[in-house]
């Protein structure tokens, strides 16, 4: 859409964007540009600078079995995070939508967490969960069950994923709750004089009206789990133990800023461009137009 | 199920969700009162002992366990969540200003670079932005902690879709008084989107204050540290970790946050729902 009334002058206006725009150049497009560039040079052995490999650094990423561990690890991780925190989410919208007492309190109760960051779900969690100190974590210990997320993987894997499904709860809350209010109150009740009753009800017309919120959140979700929770998971487990809990965000920061090779982190920092690009592109794809037309 | 058992039910769920949110803060509260040593031996309770609030005015005043006075880790926190939610308004203002309300050479081209940025989170170029940020000479300043992160495409597209709703013949009237396109920008754009301003201001306070991996790279100078990295450096502490200390740090760190979001629900919900949509 355009608009038909516009002021004249071409100097203001470019005045007036170029805040914007020298941000973005600067700290967007250079890193961007020099991420690429990175991505097909490598340190001279002797440290003498930098060495043009082409694709190198990509063939030697796809071939190495942590970093194919690491992608795989970091899907499985974003799917358990976005099932856990939409599933849960939209229980309680359903719950939060009807006509019961104190349904305003409810939602304020619900939505507060939004302002935890995730680095802070991570300490609250330790409090829960810790072998040492943790309320559930001592206990089960004391009841004989070995459970110390340090030192067992699966464990660990599965207190980063409550650390960061809980925190995304209340955001999914907040459109869900949006989403069922749109619904027109008399498509549910020409659905409920047809005889459909609660579960039917939900499956068949409530859900399926719900599609956009739905795929809205699935892809806010996946990128929440794929980048954000890194400071829930190097807060709680650094990656470990081992590599157990080590996503792509972290293996990026971990090669580059830790062990200081530019030319895989780079390279991986690249792989990791072109997934949100298409996971950008098929959000416009199917919801995007509202915002170029 | 009758309507009676149905209600019941949803009451039973709701409190079941509210709890789960609430008891572990609750907990953290409750242990920010208690001993250190009764917590590191596992005697956490979930009762707060009213008559001990001893650890606060510790943690605000003194440093411990490797991070600085939590009032001077606040002071920076608000600093920067303020400078990215106001600089981040600011800047995305005129520039949707600019791309609504003017024809000038390459108004596409600006709109799409803009656009593109969505495609490049911080944690996709870590390593690249930290030289940028070194040949800039931002490494360890507070200008490093904020300036970088103020482009935003998203709030360039929430107030571009606000101007373009602006009727024509509102323009026009304008235009008849003899009103300039910066007076039109002060007197009629901005007032008419001040809802999706308040609704901007509290998602990107709170951005700014939950920021991790940004500090984490651009600052390691103890005295540029966010509450949020304090915080995660104390639990870091292998031995002797203070715990009370930890628990009364992150009450802290996560009040004001909470509280800008609670007290201003009603902007806040309406704009995250129809503005990201």
């Amino acid at each position: 859409m355009e608009r038909r009334t516009v002021f004249g002058g071409w100097l203001l206006p470019i005045l007036l964007v170029l805040p914007q725009l020298t941000l973005t150049a600067f700290f967007f497009y250079w890193p961007a540009a020099q991420a690429v560039w990175s991505s097909m040079t490598t340190q001279d052995a002797f440290g003498a600078g930098e060495v043009f490999v082409g694709l190198d650094n990509f063939s030697d990423l796809l071939a190495d079995p942590l970093y194919i561990a690491s992608m795989v690890r970091t899907v499985v991780f974003c799917v358990t995070v976005s099932a856990l925190a939409m599933g849960l989410a939209l229980a309680l919208a359903v719950f939060a939508d009807r006509e019961i007492r104190g349904k305003g309190a409810y939602r304020t109760l619900l939505i507060w967490p939004y302002a935890i960051a995730p680095a802070l779900s991570s300490v609250l969690f330790l409090f829960i969960l810790d072998p040492r100190v943790g309320m559930l974590g001592r206990p089960l210990n004391r009841m004989g069950f070995d459970w110390d997320y340090h030192l067992n993987g699966n464990q660990a894997l599965l207190t980063v994923v409550m650390a960061s499904a809980w925190k995304q709860v209340s955001y999914n809350f907040i459109f869900f709750l949006a989403g069922l209010q749109s619904i027109p109150r008399a498509v549910i009740e020409a659905a409920r004089m047809d005889g459909a009753k609660g579960w039917r009800r939900f499956r068949t017309i409530t859900f399926p009206l719900l599609a956009p919120t739905t795929f809205f959140l699935l892809v806010v979700n996946i990128v929440y789990a794929a980048f954000d929770t890194f400071g829930t998971i190097n807060a709680l487990t650094h990656g470990g133990p081992g590599k157990d809990t080590e996503t792509l965000v972290l293996k990026v920061y971990r090669d580059g800023f830790i062990n200081q090779d530019i030319g895989s982190s780079s390279a991986q920092s690249v792989i990791l461009m072109l997934g949100v690009i298409a996971i950008t592109a098929v959000q416009f794809r199917f919801m995007g137009k509202k915002v170029t037309e | 199920m009758p309507r009676q058992d149905r209600d019941w039910f949803a009451h039973a769920m709701l409190a079941l969700g509210v709890v789960l949110f609430a008891l572990p803060v609750w907990l953290v509260l409750a242990g920010s009162t208690q001993d250190s040593d009764a917590i590191a031996r596992g005697d956490l309770s979930l009762v707060p002992d009213l008559t001990n609030f001893s650890a606060y005015p510790k943690v605000l005043t003194q440093g411990t366990m490797g991070a600085p006075p939590v009032w001077h880790m606040l002071l920076v926190s608000l600093g920067m969540a303020l400078c990215i939610a106001g600089g981040k308004i600011a800047i995305s203002i005129l520039s949707a200003y600019a791309v609504v309300f003017f024809r000038f050479p390459f108004r596409k081209i600006a709109f799409w670079s803009i656009f593109v940025t969505l495609m490049l989170p911080v944690e996709v170029r870590i390593m690249p932005t930290y030289s940028v940020m070194a040949t800039f000479g931002l490494i360890n300043s507070f200008t490093g902690l904020w300036v970088p992160l103020i482009a935003s495409a998203t709030a360039t597209l929430l107030f571009r879709q606000v101007f373009v709703a602006i009727p024509d013949e509102l323009v026009e009237a304008a235009r008849m008084d003899g009103a300039g396109p910066l007076r039109f920008l002060k007197d009629i754009a901005i007032p008419v989107s001040g809802a999706n301003i308040a609704a901007l201001f509290v998602i990107l306070f709170v951005y700014g204050w939950n920021q991790y991996l940004w500090p984490l790279l651009v600052a390691t100078d103890p005295s540029l540290d966010t509450i949020v990295i304090g915080l995660v450096k104390m639990i870091g502490v292998e031995t002797q970790t203070d715990w009370s200390a930890v628990m009364a740090t992150a009450v802290m760190a996560l009040l004001p946050p909470v509280a800008v979001v609670l007290l201003m629900q009603r902007w806040f919900v309406a704009g995250l729902t129809e503005g990201e949509k």
